[in-house]
C-alpha cells in the first residue's frame, strides 16, 4: 500500500509498504531517515522515539498506515534553520548532549534526543520551572543506554534546560 | 495481510463482522510486537485510531464517565484523576511515556493478559465494559468478562468501544510490583476501592492468575470491619488478615518473573498498604464533610 505522511516538514509517499510494517520501517528503509535506530522492536529501549503529531512515540509499535495522512519529526528534524543535514545549526538539546558528553556509542542518542526535546519543550519550553532529576528519570525511562552513560545525559538535560531557560528569559527581556 | 482504517464506527463494526479474525489495532503496543517477531500475520489489521469516538471520554451526568476504549493511558493520567482515580493511578505505572501515549484501556481488555495494568481497578471499582457490533451494543461487567486465561466475554465480531467507571465514591488506590519504578510488567499489582455510600469494598488482582482477580472474602471482611459511620485506623490484626485474605485469592504460578509464593507474599503486603491508604485518606475526607 501508499503511505503519505509529513516528515520533518516535507509531505512524502513510501510505496509497496507491507500491511504490518512500523512506521521505524518506513523511515529507515523507504525514506531514508536511519537516525531512529531500530534495537528492540517491542517498545522497551526507545531508540526509536519520534514525534508523532506532537507525541512522542516509539516508532516500531506504530502501524505504518497509522501515520497516513500525520506529522511525523524524527530526529533528523531537530536542527533547525538553513542548511541541509549536517549543515544545520544543532539544537539546544543536541548541542547539550555534545557538550555534556553524553553520547558514548550513540545508539540510545537520537531517542533519548527527541524524548528530551519533548520533556523541555513540556516545561521549560511552556515557562514552567526546569524539570527535576525525579521528573527527568521519569520522563526518560523508556530510553535505555546500554553503555550505562546515565550521568552524563542527566547532565545533558540539565544543561539544556538551564540554557534554554536563559534564552527565554533573555527574550522575554527584550 | 490488509490494512483497514475505517473513519467511523459503523464501518469498523462491519468489518469486523465481515472478517471475525481482523486483528483491531489502537496503540500497537502489543500488536506490533507480535506483528515485528512474526508471531502473528492476521489477513486483516484494523486501525481504530481515526475512529473519533473511540478517542473521548465523557460523563454521563450522574457522576460516571464512558471512557471510549482509544483513549491513551497519558490522556487518562492528565484528564481523569478525579473521574476514575484508581485507574488514572494504575495508567502512571505503565511501562514508559511513549507507551502511555499510545496504550490504551481498549487494548489492555482486548489482550486480556492477567498483567494488563489498567485491568485490576476496572474489577474493583465494578467498571463495565461496552462490547459493539452490527447486531447491537451490551455492556458486561468487567467483573464477568474475563472467562479464563486471555479468553474474554468478547464475541468474534465485537469491539471493544467503551469501558464506563462508577463515580467515585471513596478512596481508590492501586499498587504494583516490578523490578524497577518503569518499563515493567507486573510481578504482581493490586486495586482496592472503598464505596462509601454503598459501604462496600472492591479488589483487584493482577497477575497472580490466568486472569485479573477478585478477592472476594477479603472484600466482604474488610466491609465488615471498617467503621463506615465514623471511619478510624483498623485493628493490625484486621489489617493482617485483610493481606491475608487477599494473597489466598491469589491462583499465582512460578514463572520468570516471580515465585507463586513472591506474588502472594507480595500482594498481602500491598494489601496492607492500600489499605492503609485508603482509610487515611476516608478519614481526611470524613473529617472535611
Amino acid at each position: 500500500m501508499r503511505v503519505n505522511i509529513n516528515v520533518n516538514g516535507q509531505n512524502v509517499t513510501a510505496d509497496d509498504v507491507w500491511a504490518g510494517e512500523s512506521l521505524l520501517y518506513v523511515l529507515r528503509e523507504r525514506l531514508g531517515l536511519p537516525g531512529s535506530k531500530n534495537a528492540c522492536e517491542q517498545g522497551e529501549c526507545g531508540s526509536c522515539t519520534v514525534y508523532l503529531d506532537d507525541v512522542t512515540v516509539c516508532s516500531c509499535m506504530v502501524a505504518a498506515g497509522q501515520a497516513e495522512g500525520r506529522s511525523v519529526r524524527t530526529v533528523e528534524g531537530l536542527a533547525q534553520g538553513a542548511g541541509k543535514g549536517g549543515d544545520r545549526p544543532l539544537n539546544s538539546v543536541q548541542q547539550a548532549f555534545l557538550d555534556a558528553g553524553a553520547v558514548q556509542c550513540g545508539f540510545c542518542t537520537p531517542g533519548l534526543l527527541v524524548q528530551t526535546d519533548d520533556l523541555l519543550d513540556r516545561t521549560v519550553g511552556a515557562g514552567l520551572p526546569a524539570p527535576t532529576d525525579p521528573e527527568i528519570r521519569e520522563a526518560l525511562a523508556g530510553n535505555l543506554c546500554r553503555c550505562t552513560g546515565y550521568e552524563k545525559i542527566l547532565d545533558a538535560v540539565r544543561l539544556a534546560a538551564d540554557r534554554l531557560a536563559d534564552t527565554d528569559n533573555a527574550g522575554s527581556n527584550a | 495481510m490488509r490494512f483497514l482504517s475505517p473513519s467511523t464506527l459503523q464501518e469498523a463494526l462491519e468489518a469486523k463482522a465481515e472478517h471475525p479474525g481482523a486483528v483491531p489495532i489502537t496503540g500497537g503496543t502489543d500488536v506490533m510486537v507480535e506483528l515485528n517477531f512474526d508471531k502473528r500475520r492476521p489477513d486483516l489489521l484494523l486501525d481504530l485510531t481515526r475512529v473519533a469516538e473511540l478517542g473521548r471520554w465523557e460523563a454521563d451526568g450522574e457522576g460516571r464517565t464512558r471512557l471510549g476504549a482509544a483513549v491513551p493511558y497519558s490522556r487518562i493520567i492528565a484528564e481523569l484523576p478525579a473521574l476514575a482515580p484508581g485507574l488514572a493511578k494504575a495508567s502512571r505505572t505503565v511501562a514508559s511515556p511513549q507507551i502511555r501515549n499510545r496504550g490504551t484501556v481498549g487494548g489492555n481488555l482486548g489482550g486480556a493478559s492477567p498483567a494488563g495494568d489498567a485491568l485490576p481497578p476496572l474489577l474493583a471499582t465494578d467498571a463495565l465494559v461496552e462490547l459493539a457490533s452490527v447486531r447491537g451494543t451490551r455492556t458486561v461487567r468487567a467483573r464477568d468478562y474475563f472467562l479464563s486465561f486471555r479468553t474474554t466475554a468478547r464475541r468474534d465480531d465485537e469491539l471493544i468501544t467503551a469501558v464506563v467507571l462508577p463515580a467515585p465514591a471513596g478512596p481508590q488506590h492501586f499498587a504494583k510490583i516490578g523490578t524497577r519504578n518503569a518499563m515493567v510488567i507486573a510481578v504482581t499489582s493490586f486495586a482496592l476501592a472503598l464505596d462509601t455510600r454503598g459501604r462496600t469494598v472492591g479488589t483487584g488482582i493482577g497477575s497472580a492468575g490466568p486472569t485479573p482477580l477478585r478477592a472476594e472474602a477479603a472484600e466482604d471482611f474488610l466491609a465488615g470491619e471498617i467503621d463506615w459511620d465514623s471511619p478510624a485506623p483498623l485493628p493490625e490484626a484486621a489489617v493482617r488478615r485483610f493481606g491475608e485474605l487477599v494473597a489466598a485469592a491469589a491462583r499465582p504460578i512460578d514463572d520468570q518473573r516471580g515465585s507463586a509464593a513472591y506474588r502472594r507474599h507480595a500482594l498481602s503486603v500491598m494489601a496492607r498498604r492500600t489499605l492503609t491508604w485508603s482509610i487515611t485518606d476516608y478519614r481526611k475526607e470524613a473529617a472535611c464533610a
